[in-house]
């Protein structure tokens, strides 16, 4: 009845369906849709970042480079429009640094044969390391677009808020669907994940897809930097550190998997989402030590990954999962 | 499939049942949500702990989230504890900036919020109901003048720094600074950050003896305990004798340093009172019975030095 590649996907929004009821039976104001949609605001860095991450892991490789990229991106911001420079500049040129900043990582990948994960983990270092020399202490941002950004949005009955972040990710995500989905670029992705070797026989432009897939989640890194940016008013070079495992995770638990060719871009929404509704839950049942959200979240990996050994036994079998 | 149903319909039955006893409280009963930093420190699960005590006394259901040292997870517990809605909230920051977006939804949502610890840089005083603080520029002052007494104005410093942007950080090298700078032969030679963990206190210490001769240290001066407490541990292993050819002074006062006090491996420590809990939900009690509160409330510690550290670490570890 329901194809077996679905599957991953359905488990996660089945666990996050049970545990959204389970909240709302033990604790008032859980099963509001105020608490759902603060999942979209709470989370729209994270979800963006994974949403990058996951073009990365299904092409095959990794990026751990993330999390530096958003500090970076999110310290740099903070210090131009504090030194009087305007939003139209800024964005658009920390925007083009963290995509040149992508496609350089990708470039050493693709050219000099290197391990996606050692390129990454250097950027990693670097854009840390450059957040702290931009500036060590965080960066308050004041300034009038902020403040009415942070303030824009839809209030629903009930308190219920479609915030600025909210909206940013829905536009991203619907962006990333069409682009892994209905483009030849996802394709390319697909099938370099697939089988490298084959996808080169089949005339994939490896060069420029693997450039392409770090330029796009180095891009999306620092879109989300910027959304991190609103989300705090500041810009801070110690921010979101281990993020990129967090999106990582986030990926795994929406079903993709690590070895790559294999997952859905809405999975990783879902992911997300399931992630921020555990530590939701032990924030309103305040006498849980918060770690459990990292319990939970490495036990959920971990099935997932099992379960995709035992869902998908060969890759040959299933062939592309891409429709 | 229908096994997953099955079992996700019998969590849940069970789940239900269990919550209707313990959730019902009595509707007097006040509700505050605490969002630490996290349990990096010895210092920090004290004051932890110390709030949670405070509360149990005084009948208050505290609802607590450990941020582990990230912003990001304070904001979502923070917007969490607005859609639950709490009576009060009780925030010890991670950093001093970005606290305007959330705590705006605090008000508009009537929810009075307490600062504790560190400070948040807030230009509307109207966002928080009042601030419990230690005075760490004080206690930095303190540091320096038992250390300027102690060696009589002479002496090269190394300093181990706090976190990076930390109001402690800042505030007691400030203190201390501001009180060497009356004696001129005593100088700050080298710092670095070390992050006020113990690991890196003993990472950075190791960087200092081996940058320079250990015999031209005259002391350590460590912005936490932990941090003093990584030190003596790499010292120890230089073969230097810690308290005794370079002295320790640190800020604090957790259980552990009066052992190390007691041992003679450090000398001074100036307390960092974690009894927080205690005014902040005085001013919330005060301020939902309808009376005005101050803005900034202080807490003072006392400099511990070896004399006492025996007879001190009795005290804290018999509690």
């Amino acid at each position: 009845m329901i194809p077996a590649r679905h599957a991953p996907v359905l488990v996660t929004a089945g666990l996050f369906a049970a545990l959204f009821i389970l909240g709302a039976l033990q604790y008032d104001g859980f099963g509001t849709l105020r608490v759902f949609l603060n999942l979209f605001t709470d989370n729209a860095f994270l979800a963006v970042t994974a949403i990058g991450m996951t073009f990365v892991i299904l092409s095959g490789g990794i990026d751990l480079s993330v999390g530096a990229v958003i500090a970076f991106t999110g310290v740099l911001t903070a210090v131009l429009i504090q030194a009087g420079w305007p939003l139209w500049l800024v964005f658009p040129l920390v925007l083009v640094i963290g995509g040149t900043f992508g496609a350089g990582m990708g470039c050493l990948i693709h050219f000099y044969r290197l391990q996606p994960f050692i390129v990454t983990l250097a950027g990693m270092f670097l854009m840390r390391g450059l957040a702290v020399v931009v500036s060590e202490r965080s960066v308050p941002i004041e300034h009038s677009v902020y403040d009415a950004v942070n303030a824009a949005g839809v209030m629903l009955p009930g308190r219920a808020f479609i915030s600025a972040q909210a909206i940013m990710l829905v536009i991203v995500l619907a962006g990333a669907l069409i682009l892994a989905h209905y483009r030849r670029f996802g394709t390319y992705v697909y099938a370099m994940g697939g089988n490298a070797e084959s996808a080169r026989l089949m005339a994939v432009p490896v060069a420029r897809t693997t450039i392409g897939i770090y330029a796009l989640s180095s891009f999306l890194a620092a879109l989300a930097g910027i959304m991190f940016s609103f989300y705090t008013s500041s810009g801070y070079a110690l921010a979101a550190v281990g993020l990129e495992l967090d999106a990582i995770a986030a990926v795994v638990i929406g079903g993709t998997l690590l070895t790559g060719g294999y997952g859905y871009v809405i999975g990783t929404l879902v992911g997300v989402m399931l992630m921020g509704l555990v530590q939701t839950y032990i924030a309103f049942n305040g006498s849980l030590n918060s770690w459990w959200t990292k319990i939970v979240i490495g036990v959920l990996v971990l099935i997932f990954v099992c379960l995709q050994r035992i869902r998908i036994p060969t890759r040959a079998a299933t062939g592309s999962a891409r429709e | 499939m229908k096994q997953l149903i099955t079992l996700i319909v019998s969590a849940i039955a069970i789940a239900g049942c269990g919550s209707g006893s313990s959730e019902g409280g009595a509707d007097d009963q006040l509700t505050v949500g605490f969002s630490q930093v996290g349990s990096e420190s010895g210092w920090r699960t004290s004051f932890t702990q110390a709030v949670q005590a405070e509360a149990r006394d005084r009948g208050i259901d505290l609802k607590f989230s450990d941020a582990q040292q990230k912003q990001e997870n304070q904001i979502r517990a923070v917007r969490s504890f607005i859609a639950q809605g709490v009576d009060a909230i009780v925030i010890a920051p991670v950093v001093e900036t970005g606290w305007k977006p959330v705590l705006t939804e605090a008000k508009r949502a009537g929810i009075p919020v307490v600062i504790v610890d560190r400070n948040m840089a807030l230009e509307d005083d109207s966002l928080y109901l009042t601030r419990v603080a230690s005075d760490f520029v004080e206690e930095g002052r303190k540091a320096g003048r038992w250390l300027m007494e102690e060696t009589g104005g002479d002496c090269d410093i190394v300093e181990l720094q706090g976190t990076v942007g930390a109001t402690a950080a800042i505030d007691r090298m400030t203190g201390f600074n501001e009180v060497i700078a009356n004696y001129p032969d005593a100088e700050i030679v080298m710092t670095q950050t070390a992050d006020f963990t113990r690991a890196r206190g003993k990472e950075i210490m190791e960087t200092f003896l081996r940058a320079m001769d250990p015999a031209d240290i005259c002391a350590v001066w460590a912005h936490n305990d932990e941090m003093a407490l990584g030190a003596v541990i790499a010292m120890k292993e230089a073969g230097i004798d810690p308290g005794d050819d370079i002295l320790v002074v640190s800020v604090d006062a957790v259980p552990d340093i009066f052992k190390a006090m007691a041992d003679g491996d450090t000398n001074a420590t100036v307390e960092l009172s974690p009894h927080m809990g205690g005014p902040a939900f005085d001013a919330i009690e005060a301020h939902l019975r309808g009376e005005s509160v101050e803005k900034l409330i202080s807490v003072n510690g006392d400099l511990f030095t070896q004399e006492t550290a025996a007879e001190e670490y009795q005290k804290r570890t018999a509690g």
